[in-house]
Parts: structure tokens; C-alpha cells; sequence
């Protein structure tokens, strides 16, 4: 099989698991709640199940609302995804002008 | 995988600290060790961290109704074995307790413990053991990644077990209780991630196939073997 055809299959599988994953789990979510985070279900279950402890430290900067907290989130993503792509490309390029002379 | 700020009695965080320190040491000096000595990889050294540093920030919808975030931290650890994705991971965390507050300061030992630590070498292994196996160099990579995103889950699932038993069914009981709301969410995710780490793989196997010989992680071509 071509190169090409392998990663669009493999593109496709992806999207496919993420999408049935997405359908079966829509099937499940508490409407109120959509798809909640693992993490705030298990802080959620922590504080029923030992309802006396408390917390002894708090964060030290909460984002004010859901919007800031998404937006610092695609920060995360955006200065990965930047480095990322900078760094396959210098490879790339590195590559390309290392073949000629491949013997080095 | 994320706990909270604060949620970790004193002790618990304390002690997660103390182990997890001497990892994240060992795992910066060897970042240092690999960008000094050999300046050609640090690009790829770049690409696993951001790797994680991208997949760490999404959420992704599960078949239990919640959602989770991969790790991608099984990449670094096949290319550049574990320590390196100690040091790594904690970039990621402390980006994440002091920006987003998710884990947290507190936390941070124990939440280290079980992506940066763990999850690595979980993922390691498995790439270790398909080798020794000799299966396709793919499934090699799927499993690393998957398996260190799945493992990671397991064991935040044991550091809240063991810090809140269940008052009736004691510690293993609450531990099958964490491992009900982290591992099954994470099993697509982790498949998510394994497929995605075998298409970043195929890719840097095209344009980083020296570095990747190099770091002995895809077979070097003949002639080079035969020196």
C-alpha cells in the first residue's frame, strides 16, 4: 500500500474512534452536565465520599470563567502545535538539503 | 489525571514530592546531557515536548459521558527514553496548575509521579517488549503511546485510593472507584493517541530518519550497521 493511502487510513480510523466515542458517550452524559472533566468528577466524588476534608490549598490564579480557561487552553495547544511545526519543518528542510550528498 | 490543588492530604503530597524530585533531577540533567552532546537532536527533543505540551491541552469527549485529555508523553519516552519526559511533563504541569488551574502546586509531585514518571515508562516498556517481540514497528509505537496514556490514568487512580479510602471497602475499594471514573474514559482516548502517535511517527520517520537511527529507534540502514 501507498505511504499516502496508510496515513489517510489511519486519519480516518482516528476520527472514526473519536466520533463513536463521542456518540456512545452523548448516549451516557448527564444532560446537565455534558461531557465533564475525569479530573472535577473526581474532586466531585472526593469531596461526597469524605465530605470532611477540606482543601488546604486553593490555585494560586483560577481563570475567571469557562471562556478564559478555553482560551488559554488553545494557548497551550497553539504554542505546541507552533513548536511542533516548526521543528518538522527544520527537520524536513535538513533532510532535503542533507540528500544530495548523502554520504555525510 | 489532573488532581486538584489541595487534593492530597499533607502527607501524601509531600511524599509524591520526595519521589518524584530525584526523576525530574535525573530527567533535566539528561535533557541538558542529549542537547549538549548531540546539538542535532535537539529538534527532536522539541517535537516530543511539544507533542505533549499539544495533546495535554485538549479534552476529548469518551464513551462514559465525561471527558479526558491524552498525554502524549509515550512519544519522548520511545525516542528518548523516560527521564527525558520527567523533566518535560513538568513543564507541561506547571504551565497548566499555574495558568489553568488544573492539578496544581500541591499536587504537582504526585501528578508528575503519574505522567511524567509512570506513563513514560509504562510506554517505554511496551516499546521495549514489542521489539523483543519483534512486531511491526507500529504496533510498537501504538502501544507506547497508548499504554503510557492508559497507565498514567491507573495510577492517579491508586494515589487517590490510597489517599481517601473508602470508609466501607477500605483502599482498594476506592481505587476501583477512580479507576471506574479514569480508566474506561480513557481507554478511546488512549487509542486516540496511539493511532496519532504512529502518523507523528511515520512522519518523523521521513524527515528525521538520521536523528531516529541515531537514537537507535528505527533500524539503521545496512551499510552502517555493517561498521
Amino acid at each position: 500500500m501507498k505511504k499516502a493511502t496508510i496515513n489517510i487510513l489511519l486519519a480516518v480510523a482516528l476520527v472514526l474512534v473519536a466520533a463513536i466515542s463521542y456518540l456512545i458517550g452523548g448516549l451516557r452524559t448527564d444532560p446537565e452536565d455534558g461531557f465533564a472533566g475525569t479530573d472535577s468528577l473526581a474532586t466531585r466524588h472526593i469531596q461526597a465520599a469524605h465530605p470532611d476534608y477540606v482543601p488546604w490549598a486553593q490555585p494560586l490564579f483560577q481563570p475567571s470563567s469557562s471562556e478564559v480557561e478555553s482560551g488559554l487552553f488553545a494557548l497551550q495547544a497553539a504554542l505546541g502545535g507552533t513548536v511542533l511545526g516548526f521543528t518538522i519543518g527544520r527537520l524536513s528542510a535538513r533532510r532535503r538539503s542533507a540528500q544530495p550528498s548523502d554520504e555525510a | 489525571m489532573h488532581i486538584a490543588e489541595g487534593f492530597l492530604p499533607v502527607g501524601h503530597a509531600v511524599a509524591w514530592f520526595v519521589v518524584a524530585t530525584p526523576f525530574v533531577v535525573h530527567g533535566a540533567r539528561a535533557v541538558i546531557r542529549q542537547s549538549r552532546e548531540h546539538p542535532e537532536s535537539r529538534l527532536l527533543l522539541a517535537a516530543a515536548g511539544a507533542f505533549t505540551f499539544v495533546l495535554s491541552s485538549i479534552k476529548l469527549p469518551s464513551i462514559t459521558g465525561s471527558s479526558s485529555h491524552p498525554t502524549g508523553t509515550g512519544l519522548g519516552a520511545v525516542l528518548f527514553r523516560p527521564p527525558v519526559m520527567a523533566f518535560l511533563s513538568t513543564i507541561v504541569l506547571l504551565f497548566q496548575a499555574l495558568l489553568l488551574a488544573h492539578g496544581g502546586i500541591t499536587t504537582l509531585g504526585a501528578n508528575v509521579f503519574s505522567m511524567g514518571i509512570a506513563g513514560p515508562w509504562v510506554g517505554y516498556s511496551l516499546w521495549k517488549l514489542s521489539n523483543a517481540l519483534s512486531w511491526n514497528r507500529h504496533l510498537g509505537i501504538f502501544a507506547a503511546l497508548a499504554g503510557a496514556d492508559l497507565a498514567t490514568y491507573v495510577v492517579t487512580s491508586f494515589q487517590l485510593g490510597l489517599a481517601f479510602p473508602d470508609p466501607v471497602s477500605g483502599v482498594w475499594g476506592s481505587v476501583v472507584k477512580f479507576l471506574g471514573i479514569f480508566a474506561l474514559s480513557q481507554v478511546p482516548l488512549a487509542v486516540i493517541e496511539g493511532i496519532l502517535g504512529v502518523l507523528v511517527f511515520r512522519l518523523l520517520s521521513d524527515v528525521a530518519k538520521p536523528e531516529l537511527e541515531r537514537l537507535g529507534v528505527v533500524a539503521a540502514e545496512p551499510e552502517t550497521v555493517a561498521a
